[in-house]
């Protein structure tokens, strides 16, 4: 078996679903220069949202694809609904506020979702339904299943469909002025506050698919699988340059093939001595070469226009 | 058409509007002139709703305004030329045009305006698919007043459009700002260059750290020796 082939595959996958929560992180940074600590767990609530409506409709009879449909909508309506009244309830009031402020809120909230979710779903793993058999396909000496390339496609599609929205669309382009700067928008005749509630939206959506995507992979849910994830998710924005859409795309898939290929070969490399069970370092260690080499990332702005 | 009574506008404990009385008539063509930190750019903020008063009224065509938030503000009628410019940098010219036209739906007069806009400034024209950031000084004033102008203002509010440029620029944005008026829109300019301003405008109010010290119209303040001493450097 073609070890790098493999873990190739492998890391687009992941990847993909680092992308789409990262994005949730970078368009929340761009428009409102606010780190959201609580994105993370938004998406815990997604994965734990579609794994109790896929319980509860596993023995219903309906077809496969309708269960995970309802679950995936489900969840996503639970997330955006989450995520709109958290910019509201708790970042909105603190807009002019020093900026010290809504970050530590932030990480308030991902703790109050934490421990909402550990008294609503326990702290115990949660197992996934197993709805779908996974079907194998060999390319090269490598192989994937048909949930791989699902998850992949799915996420380069809702990709593209973001970056052709906000270059096109009349909100897109209201989120892109509201982004460069919120007064002169508002004179512009958009309601920026409108426009914010729209990009948590927006993200909050991403993450809940992301979640979906997460247990449909992983088969597990666990009160606490937003925090790595998020942190991973978010190390994904800076590698891309925080605030910046594409960015957040390349860096997701990037975060998502060094932490594959590095844990193919970690045993290889250190003779033995640490296994793939310690492929988190690889993330961590990413982010910190990023702010020393290149704080803005790779496709950062340059600092001089965002004044 | 605009009526301002005791405005005072606060930036945590300083006081920047110290409770100013303003009129504009629709038609008119109205400056304020003052020295910088007077509380000219505080009181745009105010008119336009960026940046709520402490106390006082605005009222545009006789409907209380006060405190409501732009975007509303740009649907009745009332544009603002920011200190500065505030072209958003990262959109092309093109977009930034097409952003001053976000409140209208009449997409035909939408196009026309457009050309208007061109034909005004030819340059912008030229580069319409540039970043609006690579644009001179210049060109980005032509580009913030165009864009302004795209929301079809009955009001436009100039804040120090000649800043930072070359006389023959500020010539050129002075004939445009004379021709917009021709067109019918009353306008509220602020500017340091007081002397040009008032010779382009019906009349002009003096401001000083907060206070409106004179009120006339554009011809007595000209000949006026206190402001001769102060604003037109003699
Ligand atoms: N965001 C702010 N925070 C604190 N103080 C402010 C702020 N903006 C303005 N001020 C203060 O309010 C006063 C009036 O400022 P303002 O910008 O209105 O003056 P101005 O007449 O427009 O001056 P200039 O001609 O230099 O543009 C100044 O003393 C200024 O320091
Ligand atoms: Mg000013």
């Amino acid at each position: 078996m073609d070890i790098f082939l493999q873990q190739l595959i492998n890391g687009l996958v992941l990847g993909s679903i680092y992308a789409l929560v990262a994005l949730g992180y970078t368009m929340v940074y761009g428009i409102l220069g606010l780190i959201n600590f609580a994105h993370g767990d938004i998406v815990m609530v997604g994965a734990l949202v579609t794994l109790t409506v896929t319980q509860a409709l596993a023995g219903s009879g309906l077809p496969a694809p309708v269960i995970l449909l309802i679950a995936a909508c489900a969840a996503i309506a639970v997330c955006i609904l989450l995520g709109i009244s958290m910019e509201r309830v708790a970042y909105r009031p603190l807009r002019r506020a020093p900026r010290l402020a809504p970050l530590i809120t932030a990480i308030g909230i991902s703790m109050l979702l934490q421990y909402s979710a550990a008294l609503i779903w326990g702290k115990q793993y949660m197992p996934m339904p197993e709805l779908i058999k996974t079907d194998h396909y060999a390319v090269a000496g490598a192989q994937f299943t048909g949930l791989q390339a699902f998850i992949f496609l799915l996420a380069c599609a809702v990709m593209a469909g973001l970056l052709w929205f906000i270059k096109t669309s009349r909100i897109g382009q209201a989120m892109r002025a509201t982004e460069q700067n919120p007064d002169v928008a508002g004179l512009m005749g958009i309601d920026t506050n409108r426009i914010i509630s729209f990009t948590f939206l927006l993200g909050s959506a991403l993450g809940a698919l992301a979640g979906v995507m997460v247990v449909l992979y992983y088969g597990l849910g666990h009160y606490f699988m937003g925090f790595m994830l998020g942190m991973k998710a978010f190390t994904a924005a800076v590698l891309g340059g925080i605030g910046n859409v594409p960015g957040a795309m390349l860096g997701g898939m990037l975060l998502g093939l060094i932490e594959s290929l590095a844990s193919g070969y970690i045993g290889d490399l250190t003779g033995g001595v640490l296994g793939s069970n310690y492929r988190d370092i690889f993330a961590f260690l990413v982010l910190i070469l990023v702010l020393v080499l290149r704080p803005s990332g790779l496709m950062g702005q340059r600092v001089s226009d965002r004044a | 058409m605009l009526e301002v009574r005791g405005l005072k506008v606060a930036y945590g404990g300083i006081n920047a509007v110290k409770g100013i009385d303003l009129d504009v008539k629709r038609g008119e063509l109205v400056t304020l002139i003052g020295a910088n930190g007077a509380g000219k750019t505080s009181t745009l903020k105010a008119l336009t709703g960026l940046h709520k008063p402490i106390s006082g009224h605005i009222y545009y065509n006789n409907n209380e305004i006060t405190a409501q938030p732009p975007f509303r503000l740009v649907r009745q009628g009332i544009a603002l030329v920011p200190e500065g410019r505030g072209v958003f940098a990262r959109l092309t010219v093109e977009e930034n045009i097409a952003m001053g036209a976000y409140s209208r739906v009449d997409r035909e007069q939408i196009a026309a305006d457009q050309d208007r806009v061109y034909a005004l400034f030819p340059r912008l024209a030229e580069r319409r698919r540039q970043l609006a950031g690579t644009l001179s000084g210049g060109e980005q004033q032509m580009l913030a007043i165009g864009r302004a102008l795209m929301s079809r203002p009955q009001l436009l509010l100039l804040d120090e459009p000649s800043m930072g440029l070359a006389p023959l620029m500020v010539h050129k944005i002075f004939e445009t700002i004379r021709a917009i008026a021709a067109e019918g829109v009353t306008l509220l300019l602020v500017e340091q260059n007081a002397r040009l301003a008032l010779e382009v405008c019906h009349r002009g109010y003096v401001m000083e750290s907060g206070t409106i010290t004179l009120a006339d119209s554009a011809t007595a303040l000209l000949s006026n020796p206190q402001v001769r001493q102060a604003y037109l450097g003699e």
